[in-house]
C-alpha cells in the first residue's frame, strides 16, 4: 500500500502512539492498564507503519531483533519474582521500594512494575512479529 | 525450599528465554537447550525424592494465602509426572540435535520445547484449577506452533484440526470453571474439594455433576478419548519425529492426569453416576483405537492410534476407582509415557533408514537387515506396549486386570485382554513388515519408485540412538523392577484417595497432621 | 436480575453462533466460530460470578473481607486472562489459516483430507 495521505498520517499517530502506551502501562498499577495492553496500543502504532511503508521499514523503525525483545521481556518477568526468591519469601511475592525524583517526590518503585515492563516487551514482540510476518506474505 | 517446587516451571522458562537470546548461533542454542533439559531432570529428580520422603510441599506464589493466590503443590503424584516428563524432555532434546532440520531450529525448535515444557510442568504442579487452564493454554500454544513449524502441507492440514478440537476443549473447559466458581465461589483445588462435598451434601448437586461432565469432555478431548480422539491420528504423524515423541508421551497424559486429578480430589460426589460413564469411554476407547491402529498402514499412524487405545485402559482404572485400580492407572501411565515416546524415536530412526514412514514395500522393510540394533530397539518398547511379560506393560496391565477382577468386571476384563492381543498383533505387524522383511526380495520391481531408498542406508547418528537406548533400558527396569514401583503407584492412589492429605496441605490442617506421609 | 437472563441469552446465543460457524465448511469462519466461543465462555464466567451494581469489593477498616454484596473482582481477572489468551490464540490461527489457505489452494474444510485416510 502507497499512501501519502496513510504515510503523513503514521508520521504523526506512530510517536502519540508510542507515549500513549507507555502512560497505559506505568498507569496499569492502579488505574485501569497495564503491559498487555500498552503494548497492543504501541503495536498497533507499529502495525499502522507497517501497512504504510511495508514490512521492512518497520523492522528498521523497531530497532530492537524482536526475538531479543521477547526473550528480555520474558528475563525481566521471571527476574521480577525471583527478587522475592533471594528475599526469602515465596516465588512473585511484591517487593517494594521508593526512588527519589527532583521534582516528583518519592516514588514507590516494585517488582511489579519490572513484571508489567516484562509483559510490555514479550507482547510487544510477539504481536509484531505475527503482524510483520502476515504483512510479509 | 520454597523455591523447590517452581524450578521444574522456571528452569524450562529460562532456558527458553537464554535460547531465544542465542537464537542466532544454533549451536549455543543447542548446548542451552541440552544444558536447560538437564537441570530440569535433576531438579525433578530431586523434587520426587524429597516429596517421597517429607510429604507434600505447597507454596503459595506471591504469598497470597491458600484459597486467594495461586497455590503450587507438589504432591507424589504431580512430582512423578513432572520427573516423568523431564526424562522424555531430555530424550527428546537429545534426539534433536541430529533428527531436526536447521530451518525449524533457527524458528525457535529448541525454546518452543522448553516453554512447552514449562506448561507441562505447571498444570502437574498447580493447585488451582484456573491455572491449570492456563498452564494448558501455554502447552497448547507452544504444541500449535511445534505442529505447524515448517508449514510443510500435511502438518498445516493437521495443525487446523488438532488447534480447532483443542480451543473447542479450551472453551468448555472455561466455561466449566466459571460455572463451578459461580456455583462454590472458589478455584482452589483443595478448597473446591471441601466446597463441593459441602455443596453436594446440602442437595445442590445438579449442577455441580453437569460441571463435572463438562469437565470431562473438555479433558476427554485432550486426552483423545472416544469419541473426541479424531484430532489425535489425523495430526501425531505430520511433524518432525522428536516433536511426535514428545507429544505422544505427554499432551495426552496430561488430559488423563487433569481427569484423575479432578474425579479423585473434586468430583466424588456422585461416584456412581460420573464414574460408570467412564468405565464405558474407557472400554470404548480401548476397542476404537486398537481397531483404528489394525487399519493403518503407516508407522507413526499406527501408534497413533494406540496411544488412544492405550489411554482407555488409564482411564479404565480411574473408573472402577478402587484404589487396586487407580494404582493400576498410575503405573500404566508411567510405563505408557517412557514406552509411547520411545517408539516414536524408533519410528524417526526407521524414516532416516529407509526414507518412508509407510510400511511393507513400497515402504521400510528389512531395518533388521541393515541395523539389527534399530530393530533390538523397537522390539523391547513394542513387546512393553502390548503387555509381554517381563516387560513394564506387562504389570501395567496385570495390575489393572486384577482390579477388574476384584470388582468383577468381566466384561472390562475381556475387553482389556483382547484389546492386548489386538496390540500384539499391530506391534508384529510393524515387525514382520518393517524390521524382518527381507529387503532384496522384489527389490528389483520396484523401479518406478523415484525416490528408492538407498542401497547403504545412512548410519544413524549416536544421539539418536543413546535416547533410544536409555528409555528402552528404563522400561525393561520398571519391568523388573516392578514391584517398587508398585508400591510407589500404591502410595500415590493412597494420597489421592486420601484428598484430606491435599487439603490439609495446602490450607493448613487444624490439627495440624503431617501430610502426606503414607506407611 | 433482568439482565442475568439477558446476558444468559446472549451466552447461549454467542455458544449457537460459534458453533454454527463451525460447522460451516470455511476455515475462515471456523475462526471467527471459535473467537465467538471464546467470547461466549468470557461472558460466561461473567454472568455465572454473579452481578453486583455499584458495591466496589472493598475492605472495611478492621475486617479481612469486604462485606457482601460486594462486586467479585475475580471474575474480571480471569476473563482478563482468558482474553489475553484467546487473542494470543487467534493471532496464531491467523497465520496459521492464511499459511494453509496457501498449501491447499482452497478454504473448503472438505478438501483438507490429507491426513486422514
Amino acid at each position: 500500500m502507497n499512501s501519502t495521505i496513510l504515510q503523513t498520517a503514521t508520521r504523526y499517530l506512530l510517536p502519540l502512539l508510542l507515549v500513549v502506551s507507555l502512560v497505559i502501562m506505568l498507569q496499569g498499577h492502579n488505574k485501569p492498564g497495564g503491559g498487555f495492553i500498552g503494548a497492543l496500543i504501541g503495536a498497533a502504532g507499529f502495525a499502522l507503519h507497517g501497512m504504510a511503508f511495508g514490512p521492512k521499514a518497520t523492522r528498521t523503525a523497531l530497532r530492537v531483533d524482536l526475538v531479543w525483545l521477547m526473550a528480555a521481556g520474558l528475563a525481566m518477568a521471571i527476574a521480577s519474582g525471583l527478587f522475592a526468591v533471594v528475599e526469602g519469601s515465596a516465588f512473585l511475592t511484591g517487593q517494594w521500594g521508593s526512588v527519589h525524583v527532583p521534582g516528583f517526590g518519592s516514588i514507590k518503585v516494585g517488582t511489579p512494575l519490572l513484571f508489567d515492563i516484562g509483559v510490555y516487551c514479550v507482547v510487544l514482540g510477539v504481536v509484531m512479529s505475527i503482524v510483520l510476518a502476515l504483512l510479509e506474505e | 525450599m520454597t523455591l523447590l517446587p517452581v524450578l521444574p516451571i522456571l528452569i524450562p522458562l529460562c532456558t527458553a528465554c537464554l535460547g531465544m537470546l542465542f537464537y542466532r548461533s544454533l549451536r549455543l542454542q543447542q548446548w542451552v537447550s541440552l544444558f536447560g533439559a538437564g537441570a530440569l531432570l535433576v531438579v525433578s529428580i530431586l523434587l520426587l525424592v524429597i516429596v517421597h520422603r517429607d510429604g507434600m510441599i505447597a507454596v503459595h506464589s506471591g504469598s497470597w494465602a491458600a484459597p486467594f493466590g495461586i497455590t503450587l503443590v507438589a504432591d507424589l503424584f504431580g512430582a512423578i509426572m513432572v520427573l516423568l516428563g523431564a526424562i522424555t524432555a531430555a530424550a527428546v532434546v537429545v534426539y534433536s540435535i541430529a533428527s531436526v532440520d536447521s530451518i525449524r531450529k533457527q524458528y525457535l525448535y529448541h525454546p518452543l520445547v522448553h516453554v512447552l515444557m514449562a506448561g507441562v510442568c505447571g498444570a502437574f504442579l498447580t493447585g488451582d484449577i484456573f491455572n491449570l487452564y492456563v498452564c494448558f493454554e501455554v502447552l497448547l500454544l507452544s504444541s500449535f506452533v511445534l505442529l505447524a513449524l515448517g508449514s510443510e502441507r500435511g502438518q498445516l492440514e493437521g495443525a487446523i484440526k488438532y488447534v480447532t478440537l483443542n480451543l473447542f476443549s479450551s472453551a468448555v473447559f472455561l466455561s466449566a470453571v466459571g460455572i463451578l466458581y459461580g456455583a462454590v465461589g472458589t478455584l482452589n483445588m483443595a478448597d473446591l474439594s471441601l466446597k463441593v462435598a459441602q455443596a453436594a451434601q446440602e442437595g445442590r448437586d445438579g449442577p455441580l455433576t453437569v460441571v463435572a461432565m463438562m469437565f470431562m469432555i473438555a479433558f476427554g478431548i485432550k486426552s483423545a478419548v472416544f469419541p473426541l480422539f479424531f484430532w489425535l491420528p489425523a495430526s501425531y504423524h505430520t511433524p518432525p519425529f522428536a516433536v511426535s515423541a514428545l507429544f505422544a508421551g505427554l499432551l495426552t497424559k496430561v488430559g488423563v492426569y487433569a481427569m484423575i486429578r479432578v474425579f479423585t480430589l473434586i468430583f466424588t460426589h456422585d461416584v456412581g453416576f460420573t464414574h460408570s460413564i467412564l468405565l464405558w469411554v474407557a472400554a470404548l476407547t480401548m476397542i476404537t483405537g486398537v481397531l483404528g491402529a489394525a487399519s493403518q498402514g503407516e508407522f507413526r499412524r499406527i501408534l497413533s492410534f494406540h496411544i488412544v487405545s492405550q489411554i482407555g485402559y488409564m482411564i479404565l482404572g480411574l473408573a472402577l476407582f478402587t484404589p487396586l485400580a487407580i494404582a493400576g492407572s498410575i503405573f500404566y501411565i508411567m510405563h505408557h509415557i517412557i514406552v509411547k515416546a520411545n517408539l516414536f524415536l524408533v519410528a524417526g530412526v526407521a524414516h532416516l533408514i529407509r526414507g518412508t514412514s509407510d510400511l511393507g514395500r513400497p515402504g521400510i522393510v528389512g531395518v533388521y537387515a541393515s541395523a539389527p540394533i534399530v530393530a533390538l530397539l523397537f522390539m523391547i518398547p513394542a513387546m512393553s506396549l502390548a503387555g509381554v511379560p517381563p516387560l513394564s506393560g506387562f504389570w501395567a496391565k496385570l495390575i489393572l486386570l486384577r482390579a477388574a477382577v476384584d470388582e468383577r468386571a468381566f466384561l472390562y476384563v475381556a475387553i482389556a485382554l483382547l484389546v492386548g492381543i489386538m496390540t500384539l498383533f499391530s506391534m508384529t505387524k510393524i515387525w514382520a513388515e518393517a524390521f524382518w522383511k527381507s529387503p532384496g526380495e522384489s527389490a528389483d520391481n520396484e523401479n518406478s519408485h523415484d525416490d528408492a531408498p538407498p542401497a547403504k542406508p545412512p548410519r544413524t547418528p549416536f544421539t539418536m540412538l543413546a535416547p533410544i537406548a536409555a528409555m528402552a533400558l528404563l522400561t525393561v527396569l520398571i519391568g523388573l523392577g516392578a514391584q517398587p514401583v508398585f508400591e510407589l503407584a500404591q502410595r500415590v492412589t493412597d494420597d489421592l484417595l486420601t484428598p484430606s492429605r491435599y487439603i490439609h496441605t495446602v490450607l493448613g490442617s487444624p490439627d495440624a497432621a503431617p501430610s502426606g506421609d503414607a506407611p | 436480575m433482568t439482565l442475568n437472563v439477558l446476558l444468559a441469552i446472549l451466552v447461549g446465543g454467542l455458544f449457537a453462533m460459534g458453533i454454527y460457524l463451525m460447522l460451516r465448511r470455511s476455515i475462515v469462519k471456523l475462526i471467527m466460530g471459535l473467537a465467538l466461543l471464546g467470547h461466549g465462555a468470557n461472558l460466561l464466567i461473567f454472568t455465572s460470578g454473579g452481578l453486583v451494581r455499584a458495591r466496589a469489593p472493598l475492605i472495611e477498616e478492621g475486617e479481612t473481607i469486604p462485606s457482601a454484596p460486594f462486586a467479585d473482582p475475580l471474575p474480571q481477572a480471569l476473563i482478563l486472562t482468558a482474553i489475553v489468551i484467546s487473542f494470543g490464540v487467534l493471532a496464531f490461527m491467523m497465520v496459521l489459516v492464511s499459511r494453509a489457505y496457501r498449501a491447499v489452494g482452497t478454504d473448503d474444510t472438505d478438501e483438507f483430507t490429507g491426513t486422514d485416510h
